[in-house]
């Protein structure tokens, strides 16, 4: 079989991990491709590079996929999520004294009781005439609508009673240092980072806001996945091989290795290991700590697109005002996750494939057998920290209990 | 016309600075600090910003963009679909552009092709540079290689040249690489 070569852009994070190990440890030569890899420091030129041919596929935030679909910003290029790469992997961090006010440093919060602490202190700024202000790493990301989710059911207006900026992952901690923001919500290993350099504390992770939010997807462009079908279907099947040597502990040391170099991430191993291994120093100087799931990369059919979850995502669009309701745009930004294609990449191996491609989110509260197609999966709970659910046919009434 | 051109390397900034010179009516920025970029973009309120595609902070000014919409002046990224051509030109470059509403593309088109030309040219400056630092480095190898050659087998600078060369031929690899070796296996022999 020829080798086929595939590009990829990504930013430097721990979950752009399962393309970069498919192309180390040899699964993308076993499927007869070879990748390549362009590494980027803004989610801007990531896309540039995607619509413009100097990448085929790339490690991308789910809504700026569907952003791009819509038309939001720039002109609408419809773009394909045919494998998730994982879910959450973000942390919340403060800066130390106002972490040290909401929670016990060293050990994740309750949600609820954190937000109702945090609510404290912004009144308390806001007294002072002054607006906290937080970092998320782009407008359209997972990171700045779970974090606006988190804070609005803790009673904190976002844009409102606090600000919220776009700050570049890899200044998070300097931003932080500096005092141009009071908190971000980011990816590792910049949680990490901050609290290395003790200018942070991480509080949250955002497992806890919604424990399987969906986080970064391989995109592509429509027009590229049509006309490199084989080769994205032989990227997914390496992918799944990729998870399953990542989420093994025995391997976990040897990664951190990889994903460190220069090339990839660029940072320390012994932080990129903590996200890899579940195990995050929360603050300066404390004994890691372990949170099951805090990052989420292969089982439950953890890649799998779930329409619904490209729904979610565009109901917070609506939320905050990103985007205009339209329910025709319901349909093409559930049109970005590509289920169809997963299946059809999948269904050759065995391995697990539901037999639905939507479902009620935040519905599964405890182990619960789901119908497959093939294979078996059991998914366990999947709620959103304040207890609601999201039913991706009826958004119109999940939008309304919020305004 | 207000350009803002945003790069943290001073030193490209100034050359594409120095090609728009050729254009009338236009006042140029530049902004090389990654601190406050906000606030000196909104300060200046340009026509167009030109931001090279390795910069940290294009999320950041593409959030305040998106922002600036409910502005009187609201830019956007460089849409024009029809010039598709000249934006896929600029990102095979480098660039980024961002415009205000309402700017002809007549206007546009040169500015951009100008940037695109001088970041081109940039690139290439610094290829040759690399370029004469490699060669400068691959001859003081040679050299080192010579002696060497010269002092343990006692041969004549042409000589020892050509023993270098014999074996890079025979070998198909480059005079360098060769020598390279040979310093490298000399070095592990002398304990250094």
């Amino acid at each position: 079989m020829a080798t086929r070569d595939l590009t990829i852009g990504f930013m430097p994070l721990v979950d752009a991990c399962l393309p970069i190990l498919a192309q180390v440890h040899g699964f993308a030569e076993e499927e007869g491709l070879r990748l390549k890899f362009i590494r980027d420091v803004s989610w801007a030129t990531v896309l540039d590079r995607l619509l413009y041919g100097h990448s085929d596929a790339a490690h991308m935030l789910a809504p700026l996929a569907i952003a791009t679909t819509l038309g939001l910003g720039r002109p609408a290029q419809k773009m394909a999520a045919p494998f998730v790469l994982g879910l959450n992997g973000n942390g919340i961090t403060l800066r130390t004294d106002l972490a040290a006010a909401v929670c016990p440093p060293g050990v994740f919060g309750d949600p609820r009781a954190v937000g109702a602490a945090l609510k404290l202190e912004v009144a308390r700024a806001l007294a002072q005439g002054q607006r906290l202000r937080f970092g998320v790493v782009h407008r359209y990301s997972s990171h700045n609508y779970k974090l606006r989710y988190w804070l609005a059911a803790s009673g904190i207006r976002p844009d409102v009673d606090v600000e919220i900026v776009t700050v570049a992952p890899p200044f998070v901690a300097d931003a932080l240092a500096s005092g141009e923001i009071d908190g971000a919500c980011v990816g590792e290993p910049w949680n990490s980072l901050s609290v290395e350099r003790n200018v942070g504390t991480m509080v949250l992770a955002s497992a806890q806001i919604w424990r399987r939010g969906v986080e970064k997807v391989l995109a592509m462009t429509e027009a590229t996945l049509d006309a490199k079908r084989e080769e994205t279907e032989a990227l997914i099947r390496a992918m799944r091989k990729a998870g399953r040597h990542f989420v093994d502990p025995a391997n976990w040391e040897q990664n951190a290795a990889i994903l460190a170099r220069p090339e990839f991430i660029g940072a320390d191993p012994v932080l990129v290991r903590r996200a890899i291994s579940d195990r995050l120093v929360l603050a300066h100087g404390m004994a890691p700590v372990h949170f099951a799931d805090f990052m989420f990369q292969y089982s439950e059919a953890a890649n799998f697109p779930w329409v619904s979850q490209a729904a979610w995502l565009y109901s917070q669009m609506v939320r905050w005002n990103h985007a205009t309701f339209d329910a025709a745009d319901v349909a093409r930004a559930a049109g970005v996750f590509r289920p169809d294609v997963y299946r059809s990449a999948i269904i050759s191996t065995g391995d697990d494939l539901p037999a639905a491609n939507s479902k009620v989110e935040g519905s599964v509260s405890q182990l619960t057998q789901v119908g497959t197609q093939q294979g078996s999966i059991t998914l366990s709970a999947n709620s959103f920290f304040d207890g609601r659910s999201f039913d991706p046919d009826r958004i119109a009434d999940y939008l309304a209990h919020d305004s | 016309m207000k350009i803002a051109i945003v790069d943290e390397s001073a030193a490209r900034a100034s050359i594409i600075e120095e090609g728009l010179a050729q254009l009338d009516d236009r006042e140029v920025f530049i902004l090389t600090d990654r601190h406050g970029l906000l606030a000196r973009i909104q300060e200046i309120a340009p026509d167009v910003v030109l931001i090279d595609l390795g910069n940290p902070s294009r999320d950041v000014l593409e959030e305040y963009f998106a922002v600036s919409r409910a502005l009187a002046r609201p830019i956007a990224m460089f849409v024009d679909e029809s010039d598709d051509d000249a934006i896929a030109a600029s990102i095979d470059a480098g660039v980024s552009a961002y415009v205000v509403d309402g700017l002809s593309a007549g206007r546009i088109r040169p500015l951009l092709d100008l940037a695109v030309r001088r970041f081109n040219a940039f690139a290439r400056l610094q290829t040759d540079l690399a370029e004469a630092q490699g060669k400068l480095a691959e001859r003081e190898s040679i050299d080192k290689a010579k002696r060497i050659l010269m002092d343990s087998k006692r041969l004549s600078e042409p000589q020892a040249y050509a023993e270098l060369r014999k074996k890079a031929m025979s070998s198909n690899r480059r005079i360098a690489d060769i020598a390279e070796a040979l310093i490298t296996a000399h070095d592990l022999l002398e304990g250094n």
